[in-house]
């Protein structure tokens, strides 16, 4: 039995609402976090700068499938409000592999820094970067997490409203995080690489 | 029902794609000022653009992907942000307001150190 349930109709829910409220507060805290890397960025206790040790090549790869993944999540909402249970799981599963795919890049590059002895203990530079990035990359990662659970109850149960809901709030969560990438990779790559 | 879903997917579309070129334009624009020995594109130019490029960026994905200002209801979500991005603003113009005064106003370091050792006993 498959009843169409319309995101749209999720956004009005108390739940969407809360957790609407828990992104801002995310934002608020990766503004703090942003901040700090301002501050320190120039304190790299004679050790690396970030143009020293920034890859763009690997940053735009990160990106585009980043984007991407947001792109897919996009298509689940919309594979949703058709009833189409396998497209939304073809969908997630895309987003997924994306997702995993850009956690797999970002954790090379952290264990290629650390291998060289530029680990976040270095400098106060380098604590800001591991820091920001890495909030960023656990946010990522518990991402992946939901959506591995969350599709597993899509697969088992279908498109219930209390599955639908948590796909919307999934996609929510989702989007936000390639938002705050923007930054990411605006403020700590291109700004440290052209440098400002 | 078919009808709307194909409107939004071409939302998503136009996010994606208006998206992608933004990110495209960012990262080409650093490229090229690399690549010219950080003389193609001058600094006044290329930051000003590669913020610029981030901002549109934003509002693309907050209005295409996260729905933001959506005509039908509900609307506190948009009111709720514009108060994060007041708050959001306090916090860190305020901070780097006071971390750039501290580093003016006070003694680095390497100065306190240089002082310390200049003047034993005084601390």
């Amino acid at each position: 039995m498959s009843v169409n349930y319309d995101e749209r109709t999720m956004a009005s829910t108390k739940t969407y609402m809360g957790f609407w409220f828990y992104l801002m507060t995310d934002c608020i805290l990766f503004a703090t976090l942003f901040a700090t890397y301002a501050v320190l960025r120039g304190a790299t206790n004679g050790g690396p700068a970030g143009f020293e040790i920034f890859e763009l090549d690997l940053v735009f790869v990160e990106t585009i499938l980043l984007l991407t993944s947001s792109f897919t999540c996009g298509l689940a909402i919309l594979a949703a409000r058709a009833g189409r249970v396998k497209y939304v799981l073809y969908s997630l599963f895309l987003t997924f592999v994306l997702g995993a795919g850009f956690l797999a890049l970002e954790i090379s590059e952290f264990a290629k820094l650390i291998g060289e002895g530029y680990g976040w203990t270095h400098s106060a530079f380098l604590s800001a970067f591991f820091t920001l990035v890495g909030t960023h990359g656990l946010h990522i990662t518990v991402g992946l997490l939901w959506l591995i659970v969350l599709a597993v109850f899509i697969a088992k149960k279908g498109l219930t409203p209390t599955t639908t809901k948590r796909l919307t709030l999934f996609s929510l969560f989702w989007h936000f995080l390639d938002v705050i990438w923007i930054f990411l990779f605006t403020i700590v790559y291109l700004f440290g690489v052209i440098p400002v | 029902m078919k009808n709307d879903i194909k409107k939004s997917l071409y939302k998503y579309t136009i996010g994606f794609s208006v998206s992608l070129v933004l990110t495209f334009g960012s990262f080409g624009a650093v490229y090229y000022h690399e690549q010219t020995g950080h003389e193609g594109l001058s600094h006044d130019i290329l930051v000003p653009l590669v913020v610029a490029f981030a901002v549109v960026q934003l509002i693309v994905q907050l209005v295409f992907f996260l729905h933001l200002g959506r005509e039908t209801k509900p609307r506190w979500n948009y009111i709720v942000f514009l108060f994060m991005v007041l708050v959001l603003v306090i916090v860190v113009v305020g901070s780097l307001w006071i971390m750039d005064n501290l580093e003016y106003n006070m003694m680095h370091a390497d100065e306190i150190k240089h002082y310390m050792e200049e003047h034993p006993g005084s601390f």
